[in-house]
């Protein structure tokens, strides 16, 4: 034939962008969490509205709760989407979805991801083939965020994209740019604020060193102070500080979210539960309707049993485990360790955190993508953890025509991580002494060794990893034995009960990972 | 161990996964006639007939009574159709009563009975369509590589024509095309008995099938001629020749008893009550109405024997090259030809039975790379204005994307064709300068009109304008294919000689 319109090709990257979006296009009309709520309110705000009423307006019941610059950012939005529908920027035009409404705000975020492929496309760019292709898919088709950004709604791919940009920056030893880029992250979204002491120690002891450390320090100083001063400055003129901070800060919720972030306070509140459950049994008092709390409100939770956890003890907690990642980085500031450094630090405040989301173990996964390839030890950390964190995100959708949906893409990017990456394994150790001439070779060449799975694995983690999948048959067949009512609450406790304890175990594999090459 | 298993045939696993994916995503789109009274559209259609057949006895269920209503979307498709309708009718009685009940549930359309309609399709593709490939794949393409084996599987499933159709405007063709595909492999493989009851069985489950009938009769005639002694040649026409009968005998058992009996089902299927084409389909006497007004021109008896003609005329020279010399790849061929005869030149077209000539095309994709690429995307191309009216242009965009993810020429790839020498004649060598040409010029003449369309307001004089030029776009792309398939059968006929 002429012309090679064949399905392989060298560098698979933009075929891959190309597939991604075209999915994410069919995605759009799927569920949609009331986060399109949320969004479509901050659109109306900051487009209709002085800046003087951005963190006062209370219209709607979703206020404005993200720092400045992403209230800039849905502004900037705002102008494209009066071409789509003006409607969606009234403020009191509260729960408005009009078909147009929906195609721009997914279209937004569709758009907007573009920021995260630029960083994986940088960030991998040092990579040989096919590690390269792997290391760029495993970033960008994460399952998870698929869920999340283009299902459930949210913005985590421009979020994540401008922290991986940052990661890169840092990596390649652009302390100054990568730093400010993470300054200008945290005034988007303070949740990144975990990656503070790390950002911190590391361009101290890497970045102001030298001749010029002092003037260096001061540098970094000024130019991160003029980022929350550009942020907040307007703010602060109006008077409005508190108000800000009051709503960036919110100390009426509870230490668990609504649904439970597989975390130690979900092991801890399940301990509680069960502990509820039995003592009266064994003849001791206690409170059953603190015990009952299902979730559902954001709120203040009470424990029957256990001590309350206040918001302080979580933080001296969080920061006892960052610590040790924290002294190494100190002893050895070593860009090549700063991702997986960044993934143990967002890993300590999911695990300990105060009131934290589910969605934030993206965060962990992301950044661990540009290493995975580099070695049998990171690639089965990854794929653990990705694999674990992503089904551990699922609940998220509960309705009927999403549930096909969210397996399949688990099963695909799970799937297709393991074997992209002992594929990479066994180009990294030249097995059979016929290393492979390019990403496609490897590709296809390797695909049908299904043994080196197991091998990169190693027996057990493959087998936990298919226990998933029994775990999942339990719950669908127990979904369908169980009567309608109470079928939701035992069901998505199971799973985060399950899901929690795979996570954790998990955390140990990536502190091991997180301080050796330190 | 699981895991080693799946790792062996880790590229099918995960591109069944993938089409299943955009099935499911297709799927959350509009179908046709979505919330569109009094008539609806085929999906109302498919849930009428599960509502008659679960509630009207079996040999009432072509006839016209009390409890049937034929001129609401009566059962106008052969009997597997209506038995497949009962069985899913059942299963969803079991979920919703409410969504099939008599008479009541006419235009019946709430979320939950929307996406048990639409597993019933998803069931049906991997109940029949995809074990029908991989029978495919298994018999035709064993010894390929195995980038070769993925891409015919990705071929022929993520082709966003059959997706688009199926799970978006929403039909079960692939029901009929997978049994057809599963014939396909049957005789290929020398099972000659299975595939013929296959085909009947995608004969009886939509009429459309008969496109590939002269394929399958002319190849069979081919491997029954090819025996030894004459006794056997008449032995082995005459053992089909049963088969057939009693395939259709068995399908026809209940209607045959019944008093108005099997004559009353097939003036049902006959399709001569309608015109010549309906709406815009990329076949000649569409693409050629506006300089020829052959409705105006021609009376209907005339034209039903002009495309009688015609598509018999087109599909001769397969036919008679598989009776000469039947051949493996052969049959898929000869079952392209005589489909795009059929699409082309035959009587009451519809635009959806481009997914006929497309499958054979690609179960062939590994030995047709730039046909099996390229065509799937002009026939969804040809019906973007159906898909545009049952409010799919999302779905459209988007499986039109992914499919040109992976199918896209490399830049790279023409310089390193020319660096390797080959045998060629003069013939190849224009196709191979002409070709890349081409590609663009039809690429960007689509790009341009989707551009027009929704930029422009069509003049007021005529108001189909872009459908026009989308069909005979289509419709010149569809003619240089159904060649280029003749010349290849015609030139595998010579290289087996040497």
């Amino acid at each position: 034939m002429p012309t090679r319109l064949e399905i392989g090709s060298v560098d698979w990257r933009w075929r891959s962008l190309i597939a991604l979006t075209a999915l994410k296009i069919v995605l759009v009309p799927s569920y949609r969490s009331t986060d399109f709520e949320v969004h479509r309110n901050w659109l109306a705000i900051t487009s209709s509205l002085p800046l003087s009423e951005w963190y006062v307006n209370e219209t709607s019941e979703w206020t404005l709760d993200y720092p400045p610059l992403f209230a800039w950012f849905e502004w900037t939005l705002a102008h494209a989407a009066k071409i789509f529908d003006a409607d969606m920027l009234n403020v009191s035009n509260l729960n408005y979805a009009s078909p147009n409404t929906i195609l721009f705000q997914r279209l937004s975020v569709i758009v907007t991801d573009v920021v995260l492929y630029g960083a994986a496309w940088f960030g991998t760019r040092r990579h040989k083939e096919p590690m390269r292709n792997v290391a760029f898919l495993l970033a960008v088709a994460n399952a998870g965020l698929l869920i999340v950004d283009h299902i459930h709604f949210q913005y985590n791919g421009l979020l994540l994209g401008i922290l991986m940009w940052s990661i890169a920056l840092i990596r390649e030893g652009h302390d100054l740019l990568g730093g400010l880029l993470f300054a200008a992250l945290l005034n988007m979204k303070h949740l990144f604020a975990c990656l503070g002491p790390l950002y911190f120690v590391y361009l101290l002891r890497h970045y102001c060193r030298g001749k010029q450390a002092v003037f260096k320090f001061f540098t970094l100083g000024a130019l991160v102070a003029a980022v929350f001063a550009a942020a907040f400055g307007p703010f602060i003129l109006a008077g409005q500080l508190q108000q800000v901070l009051g709503r960036l800060f919110p100390f009426k919720r509870g230490l668990m979210h609504a649904y439970w972030a597989a975390n130690v306070w979900a092991l801890y509140a399940a301990v509680d539960r069960a502990l509820a459950l039995l003592l009266p049994h064994m003849g001791f008092q206690v409170d059953r309707t603190a015990a009952l709390m299902t979730g559902g409100l954001v709120q203040v939770s009470n424990f029957a049993v256990l001590p309350d956890i206040e918001a302080g003890t979580t933080l001296i907690l969080v920061l006892l485990t960052m610590a040790p990642v924290l002294v190494s980085v100190w002893r050895n500031p070593n860009p090549d360790a700063f991702a997986s450094a960044a993934a143990y630090m967002c890993m300590c405040s999911f695990m300990a955190g105060y009131h934290v989301h589910e969605k934030a173990i993206l965060m962990v996964m992301l950044p661990l993508a540009f290493d995975a390839v580099n070695s049998p030890a990171a690639a089965r950390t990854f794929l653990m953890l990705s694999i674990t964190g992503q089904y551990a995100l699922l609940p998220l959708l509960f309705t009927r025509n999403e549930y096909p949906l969210k397996m399949l893409l688990l099963g695909i990017y799970s799937l297709g991580s393991c074997i992209l990456l002992s594929a990479c394994m066994e180009h990294l150790g030249g097995a059979n002494g016929s290393p492979c001439q390019s990403g496609k070779e490897a590709i296809f060449g390797l695909m049908h060794k299904g043994s080196s799975v197991t091998k990169l694995l190693g027996r057990l983690n493959a087998l936990y990893l298919l226990g998933l999948v029994g775990l999942e048959v339990i719950l669908v067949i127990g979904a369908m034995l169980a009567p309608t009512k109470a079928r939701h609450a035992a069901i998505e406790g199971f799973v985060d009960c399950t899901a929690k304890e795979h996570v954790l175990t998990r955390s140990f594999g990536v502190k091991k990972c997180g301080s050796l090459p330190i | 161990m699981l895991v080693r298993a799946l790792g062996d045939n880790a590229a099918t696993f995960l591109i069944i996964a993938t089409s299943l994916l955009l099935r499911f995503g297709v799927g959350l789109h509009p179908y046709s006639g979505a919330g569109s009274p009094p008539r609806y559209g085929d999906y109302e259609a498919q849930r009428h007939w599960m509502e008659v057949t679960v509630h009207v006895p079996i040999q009432d269920w072509y006839t016209s009574t009390t409890d049937n209503d034929l001129d609401y979307w009566g059962l106008d498709y052969p009997p597997i159709s209506a038995y497949q309708s009962w069985v899913y009718g059942k299963a969803i009685q079991q979920f919703e009563p409410g969504a099939i009940a008599s008479f009541t549930s006419r235009g019946y359309e709430t979320p939950s009975s929307k996406t048990l309609m639409r597993w019933s399709v998803v069931i049906s593709d991997i109940l029949v369509f995809i074990p029908a490939v991989l029978a495919c794949r298994w018999v035709f393409f064993k010894d390929a590589t195995a980038e070769q084996r993925a891409w015919v599987l990705f071929a022929a499933l993520l082709q966003p024509a059959a997706v688009l159709i199926d799970h978006g405007h929403f039909q079960y063709n692939n029901i009929s095309l997978g049994f057809a595909a599963g014939a396909a492999a049957a005789v290929a493989s020398g099972k000659e008995v299975l595939g013929s009851i296959l085909f009947c069985l995608s004969l009886n489950h939509k009429q459309m099938s008969m496109y590939y009938a002269p394929a399958f009769f002319a190849h069979l005639l081919g491997r029954c001629l090819a025996r030894p002694t004459l006794l056997s040649k008449v032995g082995a026409v005459l053992r089909l020749g049963f088969v057939v009968i009693g395939t259709f005998a068995c399908i026809w058992a209940p209607f045959l008893l019944s008093e108005s009996g099997a004559l009353g089902v097939v003036a049902r299927l006959a399709p001569l009550r309608r015109g010549l084409f309906e709406d815009y389909v990329a076949n000649f006497w569409c693409s050629t109405s506006p300089l020829v007004k052959w409705k105006q021109l021609f009376s209907q008896q005339e034209l039903v024997r002009m495309c009688a003609g015609a598509t018999l005329f087109t599909a001769l020279p397969a036919m008679l090259q598989q009776i000469r010399r039947p051949s493996k790849k052969g049959l898929l061929l000869c079952m392209a030809s005589s489909a795009f005869a059929f699409f082309l030149f035959s009587y009451q077209v519809h635009e959806k039975s481009i997914l006929l000539p497309l499958l054979p095309v690609t179960l062939l994709a590994p030995d047709l790379p730039v046909l099996a690429s390229w065509m799937p995307a002009v026939a969804t191309f040809s019906m973007y204005p159906l898909l545009k009216k049952d409010g799919l242009s999302l779905a459209y965009v988007g499986l039109l994307l992914f499919w040109a993810a992976f199918t896209l020429p490399d830049r790279a790839a023409p310089k390193e064709r020319t660096r390797r020498p080959g045998r060629r004649n003069c013939l190849e060598d224009l196709i191979a300068d002409v070709l890349p040409v081409l590609f663009r010029t039809f690429v960007g003449l689509a790009l341009g009109i989707h551009a027009a369309a929704a930029v422009l307001n069509p003049p007021k004089r005529l108001p189909y304008i872009f459908d026009a030029v989308i069909t005979v776009l289509s419709f010149l792309q569809f003619a240089g294919a159904a060649m280029h398939i003749q010349l290849l059968l015609w030139k595998q006929d010579h290289e087996k000689v040497h």
